[in-house]
């Protein structure tokens, strides 16, 4: 605001508290998504532009979010986090969808509460936490904990059981970040292990199969082992060049389960084969390298942990999806940023990129 | 940290590469594997024509309504309506789909009406498909049901020369090689792997007018006498082509749901009887080749019966005195006994076996009788008699009728068959020219003043024999009141173009005699069928009846227009 040389040089960019690298990645993984989404969708342009507008969408509330000083979001994270947890039990009430409540329809817009949680949980902790000494001491981790477990019960309740593992993931990211010690992680491990078998008892039968098929996909494959064998078959036949745009058999002829959401990564396989992968997973590696770096340079523990945890939290997206689109991972409904199909889930995400960008855009202004 | 990610990164990759670079081939075969496949281009099945290209059974084109059984499940609200168009009822319908539930195909139901596909596609519900088979249309319907048979759902032949030709019309199928996606749609033709061949079409014998005339004849004969059945089969006599086969009781052989077994029958080729008086020319014809009388040897049948060893053969008056012509004119069963009588078994028996009796007439029809001629060895005194008259042995219409070309022909019999022939076969002379034609003119007497004059046809001369049988009962022996009334005769005499024999299975009013109840018929057919069939007026006398207005006199090739 002073006009030092240093924001001079940064440009107009980092007055509108842009970060150019995160913008760029998102700016190139968007125009990659809407191209594939062109051909997974069987070239439906109306799709495509629905999905294209919910990115502007996006990108406008990232800028908006980004523009906010960090100190806002340590103000308001309490109540975001009450908040999304009201949301989530209209959704058990009063919520829509096929198979499974997601939805909350406000007639105005029609969200899944449980994208934007994927935000406020780990924003929740990361206020917790930040006020504790740390590392934080057992009583802490246990609040922390409990702040983490009880929305993502309610999410694996509709039941959503990728998107619940997504927030304790990010929840629980956070209090990784803490510097809990390796001693307590284990511990934690341990547990989970040993609460496996009650775990298994609750989920419900096609989730089961969906882990047994990891095991062995071609179990049953005409079942459960569909999705993946389709994916991988699609994955393959890319080979290292892609079959190119428009050309993708598998998903042209609808053999890909979900191709305009959670498997739309084996359409980019089939089409623009290893070298696509390459591209694809080097922009994700930018972006969760910058990601780290602010974390690594923020100000604040709020805003350190609030970092790491969002960056990680994309880490897992992007790995979880990918993972699963090339059998590496169990079928959960997990889509990949900015390529999938689907609006609230990528608002979120570019909102989130917004806090990363308002981190590293006002550290400066706030140390000087 | 780093390095948790970048190991992440570097898994993936790797996992990526080796799908994409080492398992490349094997993944891109798989994916061929699930989308390329190869279809059957069904053959189209040949048309059954008659003689003159006239179609007897054509496959069309007809909608046929299958389902995505889990697709079609989601419809939800809709489906009553798919089951209210199909009539089939909701709860049917959905016990259809959940039983094939994890398959991808079902028919819902095949055959539909050309509205009912319509009303179909106008629902547009997804997971309900239409998809194309071929229907088999018998557009002569009754009158050929049990020569041309059917065809099953399938469009394989079931029943009579469908049957019996089956491979041929069938054709072979073709195969192509299509992409299909995953609701197995055909997205794309990639190449035609066989061209397979097309069903060929089988030409019949049959003229469908002389066919159509006899059918409704013969309809009326049977419901005037409320008989048990009947059968007409017209013959070319030049070639043994049969022009026409028909039977009472018919069917309708496009829409069978309420069809007893015994309509199938095609009684004309697979029922025998005994043929009684209608056998009596070739008795007579045998003793006069075998020079055991002369047409003018006089016969004496009094007193109207005759003692064969424990047996009496009776006439139905005593006719007195009869040359041979007289013989067969009155149908005496007296004379003809005395006259079989004077000849030996073994002629009467090698003629009868000339003449093809009790052997396969191979008219291509399948299933066709035999008919039964026994051993001359084994016959008694009696048997002797009696089968001159045409008990004692059996026969099939076409069989008979077969026979009568002999007569026909100048002596030459030409076999029964079912499909037209380009070239006329070579008969078998089973006669000889002179006795043949002398049996001839006896025959034209029959129908002038003997027992056929209600066979005659306003401008031609007929020949023919009528008969009268008593049938068999099932235990043996000869029922009381069950007959079997007969005509074979040929026209026109002079030159016969025709041969006819009409069967009266059990008429139920009273009137029973073949020359009151057989020889009707076969006027009536006969005299639309030589209009039909252009054939020559050959009655020309002054004073003569006079054929029916609109038919000129032509003069016809060796074939006429046959």
């Amino acid at each position: 605001m002073d006009g030092r040389p240093m924001d001079r040089r940064r440009g107009h960019l980092y007055r509108l508290h842009i970060d150019p690298f995160l913008l760029w990645g998102v700016l190139i993984l968007s125009a990659i998504g809407l191209a594939v989404l062109y051909s997974a969708t069987g070239q439906d342009l109306g799709a495509t532009a629905r999905q294209g507008s919910r990115m502007l969408l996006g990108m406008g509330i990232m800028l908006v979010v980004a523009s906010l000083a960090p100190r806002y979001f340590l103000m308001w994270a309490p109540w975001l986090y009450v908040a999304g947890l009201l949301l989530l039990c209209a959704v058990a009430i009063a919520g829509t969808g096929t198979g499974a409540q997601r939805w909350l329809d406000l007639r105005v817009v029609r969200f899944q509460p449980s994208e934007m949680m994927k935000v406020f949980v780990p924003m929740m902790v990361a206020w917790y936490l930040q006020k504790r000494p740390l590392p934080p001491r057992l009583g802490d981790l246990l609040v922390g904990a409990a702040l983490v477990i009880v929305p993502a019960a309610l999410v694996a309740e509709q039941p959503d059981l990728g998107t619940a593992a997504l927030i304790a993931a990010a929840g629980l990211s956070v209090v990784f970040l803490s510097g809990v010690s390796w001693r307590l992680i284990g511990v934690a491990a341990a547990g989970v292990v040993l609460s496996a078998p009650f775990f298994w008892y609750h989920l419900h039968d096609y989730q089961r199969q969906r882990l047994l098929t990891l095991v062995d996909p071609t179990g049953d494959p005409l079942g459960t082992g569909y999705h993946i064998i389709q994916s991988m078959i699609a994955v393959g036949s890319g080979g290292l060049y892609g079959k190119g745009w428009l050309n993708g058999t598998q998903s042209h002829l609808e053999f890909i389960p979900e191709r305009s959401t959670d498997f739309i990564f084996a359409v980019l396989c089939e089409e623009f084969g290893f070298m696509g992968v390459v591209v694809v997973l080097a922009l994700y590696v930018v972006l969760i390298a910058r990601g780290l770096h602010i974390a690594l340079e923020a100000q604040g523990r709020f805003a350190r942990l609030m970092a790491g945890s969002l960056t990680l939290t994309l880490f897992i997206y992007v790995f979880v999806n990918m993972g699963m689109v090339i059998g590496q991972l169990p079928v959960v409904g997990i889509p990949l940023p900015f390529i999938s199909y689907g609006g609230t889930s990528l608002v979120t995400l570019l909102a989130s990129f917004g806090i990363l960008m308002s981190f590293q855009t006002h550290r400066r202004l706030l140390s000087g | 940290m780093i390095g948790l990610f970048l190991s992440a990164a570097a898994l993936l990759s790797a996992r990526a590469l080796y799908l994409q670079w080492v398992e490349t081939e094997v993944l891109q075969h798989r994916g061929a594997r699930l989308h390329l496949r190869v279809v059957e281009l069904p053959a189209h099945r040949g048309m059954i024509t008659d003689r003159r290209g006239e179609p007897l059974a054509i496959s069309t084109p007809i909608d046929t309504a299958s389902a995505a059984p889990a697709e079609l499940l989601q419809a939800g609200t809709r489906l009553p309506e798919v089951a209210r168009v199909l009539d089939i009822g909701t709860e049917r319908l959905l016990a259809i789909l959940r039983s094939r539930q994890d398959q991808k195909f079902v028919f819902l139901k095949r055959h539909l009406l050309p509205s009912v596909s319509e009303r179909l596609s106008a629902l547009a519900v997804p997971g309900v498909v239409l998809g194309r088979e071929y229907h088999r249309y018998y557009p002569a319907s009754e009158s050929t049901a049990h020569l041309i048979g059917f065809t099953d759902i399938d469009d394989i032949g079931q029943e009579g020369l469908e049957r019996a030709f089956d491979d041929a019309l069938r054709g072979i199928p073709g195969r192509k090689r299509v992409i299909k996606d995953n609701r197995r749609r055909v997205v794309e033709n990639i190449e035609v792997i066989a061209s397979g061949r097309p069903g060929r079409d089988l030409v019949l014998s049959i003229d469908k007018r002389v066919q159509h005339v006899a059918y409704r004849e013969l309809k009326a004969a049977v419901h005037r006498h409320r008989a048990r059945a009947g059968s007409v089969v017209v013959l070319d006599a030049g070639t043994g082509e049969v022009l026409a086969a028909v039977n009472r009781p018919s069917y309708n052989p496009n829409d069978r749901r309420q069809i007893k077994g015994e309509y199938y029958r095609n009684r004309a080729f697979t029922d025998v009887f005994e043929p009684g008086s209608t056998l009596k020319p070739f008795a007579i014809a045998a003793a006069l080749e075998a020079g055991a009388c002369q047409p003018s040897t006089v016969i004496d049948t009094r007193p109207g019966t005759l003692r064969v060893g424990r047996h009496t053969i009776r006439d139905i008056h005593d006719y007195g005195l009869l040359d041979v012509s007289g013989v067969i004119e009155k149908s005496s069963n007296v004379g003809t006994a005395k006259i079989a009588l004077s000849m030996g078994a073994e002629v009467l028996w090698r003629a009868l076996v000339r003449l093809r009796f009790g052997r396969s007439p191979d008219s291509g029809f399948p299933g066709e009788a035999q008919g039964s001629l026994p051993h001359y060895r084994n016959w008694r005194e009696i048997d002797h008699a009696t089968m001159a008259f045409g008990y004692g042995l059996s026969v099939s219409a076409v069989q008979l009728a077969s026979a009568y070309t002999a007569l026909a022909n100048g002596g030459v019999m030409m076999p029964a068959g079912i499909v037209r022939l380009d070239t006329p076969p070579a008969g078998t002379r089973v006669i000889s020219r002179t006795v043949a034609d002398q049996m001839r003119r006896m025959l034209e007497g029959v129908v002038t003043i003997g027992t056929g004059t209600s066979a005659q046809v306003p401008g031609y001369r007929v020949a023919g024999k009528t008969g009268t049988v008593r049938k068999t009962r099932p235990g043996g022996g000869y029922g009381k009141d069950r007959y079997l009334a007969l005509f074979a005769g040929m026209i026109p005499a002079s030159r016969p173009r025709l041969v006819t024999v009409v069967v009266i299975d059990e008429p139920r009013t009273g009137v029973y005699f073949g020359g009151e109840v057989a020889a009707p018929v076969f006027s009536s057919i006969m005299t639309e069928a030589v209009r039909l069939l252009d054939v020559t007026p050959d009655d020309l006398r002054p004073g003569a009846p006079v054929p029916a207005a609109g038919v000129r006199p032509v003069r016809l090739d060796s074939r006429g227009t046959l």
